[in-house]
This record gives C-alpha cells, structure tokens and sequence, in this order.
C-alpha cells in the first residue's frame, strides 16, 4: 500500500465519569496532518492522552468531537490500513512466530506460497531467523516486540501506529531496537506515528516530534528534526541532538510538574 | 518443607502412591483385625475376589461399558449444545444477557430430582439415561465457557482488530483458539461430575450398568461388590483424567512453551 497521508480534525475525548468522579477530559480538540512517509514521534508526561490519540486514529476508540482521515477517507473503526504496534506484549500466545507475522496475511485470503514469501522477508528484516517456530513465550521482550513490529508491517498498512513500542525493554534492547526501526524506515518508508515518553528516543526517530501539554492534552509544540539520515546511534552524543535534547528537556519538565501538580 | 518449594518427580509419585498405600492398609486393619463387622464393610481380599467373580461369572464388564457408554453419549451432547453457545454468550452480551440469569437458575437444578420426571418423559431406557446426563452437564458447560470466553484478552483482540479482522474473524480466530485450552479443561471437570448423575440414574429403573450392579449387591448385603464398583469408577475417572491431559498436552504445546 501506498504510505498514507493523515488528518487530524478537531479530534477530541472526553471519557465519562464513573462513580461520582466528574467527566475526564484526556484530549483537547486537535488539529494534525501528517504528511506520507513522515515519521512522527509523540511526547508527554504519562495520562496526558498520547494512547488516547493513536487509539482513536487505529479506531479503537471514537472521538467525542472531530474526525480523523486516511487519504481523504474518514477513519470509523479499525481496519488492516492502519497497523499497530502495543506496549504490551500482544502477539498471539497459540500461534508461533511466524504464524504471528502472517496473521493479517491469512486474513486477507492472501495465497498460502505468497504468504511464507512474505513472512520469509519480515523475519530477515527484524533479524528472528532460525525462531520462526519458536512460541512467544520462549522469546525475551525484545523479540516479541520485534515480532510484533514485523506482524504489523507484513500486512503493508499505509500507517504504522506505535505506542511506546520499547518502553518495557532495557535500555541497550531498546536502542537496538530504536535503530532496526528506523533502518527499516529508511529503506522502506512508510507513514509513522510513534508515541514514546524518552525524549532521546523521540529526536533519534523523528523527522517530527510533536510536544503534548500535560491532562487535558494538547499539542504544545511541532518540532522538525532535520538531523540528516541515515541516522547512526553516535548521533546521540552531537551538538546538533544535544541541543534538540535540552529544548524538549526543558518544554517536557515544564508539563511534568504540572501533571505532578495536578495530582 | 518450605512454602511453594517444588517437590521431585519421584518424590511426588512416592508420595501419592503412599497415600492408598497408607488407606489400604488402614481399610485391612479395620476389617480384617475385626474392628468392623463383615456385613457392614468387606474386607480388601474380599473385595478382590468379589470384583473377580462380577467380572468372570456376572458379565460385570457390560456393565462398565454400559456405563461408560451412558456418560460419554450424554456428554458429548451437551458438550455439542453447550460449548458453541458458551462462546456466543461470552463473545456477544446480548446473547449473554439473554441466556445467563435462565442457565444461571437451571444450574442449581438438581440433575437426580429430574430422574423421576425423566422416567415418565422418556421411560426407563437409555435415552432417559443420556437426558439425566444431558440436564446434569449442559448447563455448567455452558456457564463455564462463557466466562472463560468472556474474558479473552482485550489487548489481542484489539491486535487482531488493527490487522484487519473483523467480528466474526475475531469470535473464530482469537477467542475460540485463545480459550481453547480452558474450554478443554471445563470440559474434563464435568465429565467428573457426570459420572455421579449417571450412577444415581443407574439406581432407578436399570437394568444394566454400574450403579444397576451396586443397587443389586445392597439387596444381597454383598459390600464387597459395592465397594468394588465404587473403585472401578474411582479407576475409570483416573484413566479418563489422565486421557484428557494427554490430549491437551498434544494439541496445545504452546501452553507449556
Ligand atoms: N477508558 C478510559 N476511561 C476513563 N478514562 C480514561 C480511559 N482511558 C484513558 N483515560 C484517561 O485519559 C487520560 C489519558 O490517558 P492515556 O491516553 O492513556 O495517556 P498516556 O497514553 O499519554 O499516558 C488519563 O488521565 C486516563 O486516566
Ligand atoms: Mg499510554
């Protein structure tokens, strides 16, 4: 599939309240268009409504106001256009590594040699060769997130959806994985949307990051990261990212303490 | 011993044979030290010889495969009623809503008070016997699964949500395989409990079967032959426990990965 193009428009939610507690405001109305093959990284304080936004656009949640286009075309509920990537570990426990990555594949009645093609190619790409039937629980977070990256793409969405993808790995797994992702970007491209609250992670990946204010969320800040690609894991100790670190640093601690006070 | 400390494979069968070790021992004491009357409890040889002759001289082994065959018929038709609507109702809520508090009601219905009912519904043969089996079963099935599927886990079924399967792909392709393992499990649980409706059915009205043999033998005052049909379904339930974790290990590894 093409790499799509999105808008957001005026999107917003507002979760009702349950057992006396008043209504909860988690997304103030917003506005976004994310270009094709752009690489968006999303930045907050936690509870400020990043999963929030990315569920509306995957269609697993509906927004109370606003709407939410894919090439022009409204968003309503979830569909193989728009894969995603879970911060918890989601692959299917019955099925094996492979059996994962082709779970779209099958779905959409793809022939069974064209499948077993494409499985072969995404197992190469996020490096699980020889665990292709290898069941999820005998891999290390790592490789279940990578798997679970391969099975969203195999499936040739025009977005990928990511919600702190790493955020459960150690920090060495993590810039593993932070660099196999984007090698696979730079090849490939397709349109991303990569919601993390590291704020080294969210320049490393970015060709834009985007700032959310703390609860009720909004978007504080649209930030292009022009650092030139191929991007290299030595480019985290330039000047050029140093400084793009000490800005978000700076915007980031300031919704911290507000989103600590508000508690 | 120390709390949740694992014990040895060996240790472990030890331990567990030791047990009826301990029980028959206790079992020959009492009887044969002659602490208990003889016309209230047989002694274990006895027992052994009486399930001998049952078995060579009074086509006891018809019996068994009456009996067996009683419980598996019955239960397999509830299983065939009961587990596809157990996914619907855990799957779908309306249909949940709209079957639970009836299923809930009819759980607690007692399967041997509907024996007499049964009788004058559908006589005295075995389709009487299957139906006590039948209401005794399809009900917890059928609550069972739907809980069990009812709480599939919310992040996989929006997983397969974002890689393009729609409702149904995700009733057939998440939640049925995802509960699989569970359903079995339920499954293998009322078969137990089936085989105490069947022989409470067996009381009444039968010719044939185990429960028949243990009304018989009271007539006679023959406790040797009671108790040996007592343990003959106690083994049954063994081999049949034992069969269906077998089946499960076999057809889903990924549990034990
Ligand atoms: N289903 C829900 N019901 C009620 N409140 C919710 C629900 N989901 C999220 N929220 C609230 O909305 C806010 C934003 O949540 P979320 O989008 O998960 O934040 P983030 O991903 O940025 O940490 C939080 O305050 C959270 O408590
Ligand atoms: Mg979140």
């Amino acid at each position: 599939m093409t790499a799509g193009t999105l808008t957001i428009r005026g999107v917003s939610r507002v979760f009702p309240g349950s057992r006396g507690a008043g209504p909860v405001t988690a997304l103030q109305p917003t506005d976004l268009t994310i270009a094709a093959n752009d690489f968006i990284t999303i930045l907050g304080p936690s509870g400020c409504g990043k999963s929030t936004l990315l569920r509306i656009v995957a269609g697993l949640d509906q927004p109370t106001s606003g709407e939410v286009l894919l090439n022009g075309r409204p968003v309503t509920r979830p569909g193989a256009d728009r894969g995603m990537v879970f911060q918890s570990y989601t692959l299917f426990p019955w099925l094996t590594v492979a059996e994962n990555i082709a779970f779209g594949l099958r779905e959409k009645g793809m022939a069974e040699a064209e499948q077993k093609e494409i499985v072969a190619s995404y197992i190469a790409k996020v490096g699980l060769r020889g665990f292709e039937n290898h069941w999820p629980k005998q891999l290390s977070g790592g490789m279940q997130q990578r798997t679970a990256i391969a099975r969203a793409l195999a499936n040739d969405p025009a977005i990928l959806l990511l919600d702190e993808p790493f955020g459960a790995l150690d920090n060495q797994t993590r810039g593993l994985m932070q660099e196999l992702l984007l090698g696979i970007w730079e090849r490939e491209k397709k349109t991303v949307m990569f919601v993390t609250h590291d704020i080294e992670e969210s320049i490393f990946m970015a060709s834009r990051c985007l700032v959310m204010s703390a609860r009720p969320g909004r978007i504080k800040l649209d930030l292009p990261i022009d650092l030139p690609h191929p991007r290299h894991y030595r480019m985290k100790t330039s000047p050029e990212f140093s400084a793009l670190k000490a800005r978000l640093t700076e915007e980031i601690r300031a919704e911290a303490v507000l989103a600590a006070e508000a508690h | 011993m120390r709390p949740l400390q694992p014990v040895g494979n060996t240790t472990r069968i030890l331990l567990g044979i030791s047990f009826f070790v301990l029980f028959f021992a206790a079992w020959a004491v009492a009887t044969l030290g002659g602490y208990v009357p003889k016309i209230f409890l047989a002694d274990p040889i006895t027992m052994v010889k009486d399930g001998w002759l049952l078995l060579t001289k009074f086509g006891f082994a018809h019996d068994i495969a009456i009996t067996i065959w009683r419980v598996v018929g019955g239960f397999v038709l509830a299983a065939i009623v009961a587990v596809p609507l157990g996914i619907l109702m855990g799957a779908y809520k309306p249909i949940e809503a709209f079957f639970e508090p009836f299923v809930s009601f009819a759980r607690y219905l007692p399967a041997s008070a509907f024996v007499p009912l049964l009788i004058l519904w559908a006589g005295i043969g075995e389709k009487q016997k299957l139906a006590v089996i039948f209401v005794g079963s399809v009900f917890q099935i059928v609550l069972m699964v739907a809980v069990a599927v009812g709480q599939t886990r919310r992040d996989l079924v929006e997983a397969a949500y974002t890689l393009g399967s729609g409702d149904g792909g995700v009733v057939r392709r998440v939640m049925i395989p995802m509960n699989a393992p569970e359903i079995a499990e339920i499954l293998r649980l009322v078969l137990g409990w089936a085989w105490t409706y069947v022989i409470v059915a067996e009381f009444i009205g039968s010719s044939a079967g185990i429960g028949h043999m243990i009304i018989d033998s009271q007539a006679l005052m023959a406790t040797g032959q009671i108790i040996f049909g007592i343990i003959v379904i106690g083994i049954i339930g063994l081999v049949s426990d034992f069969a269906f974790k077998l089946v499960n290990r076999w057809l889903f590894p990924w549990r034990l990965a």
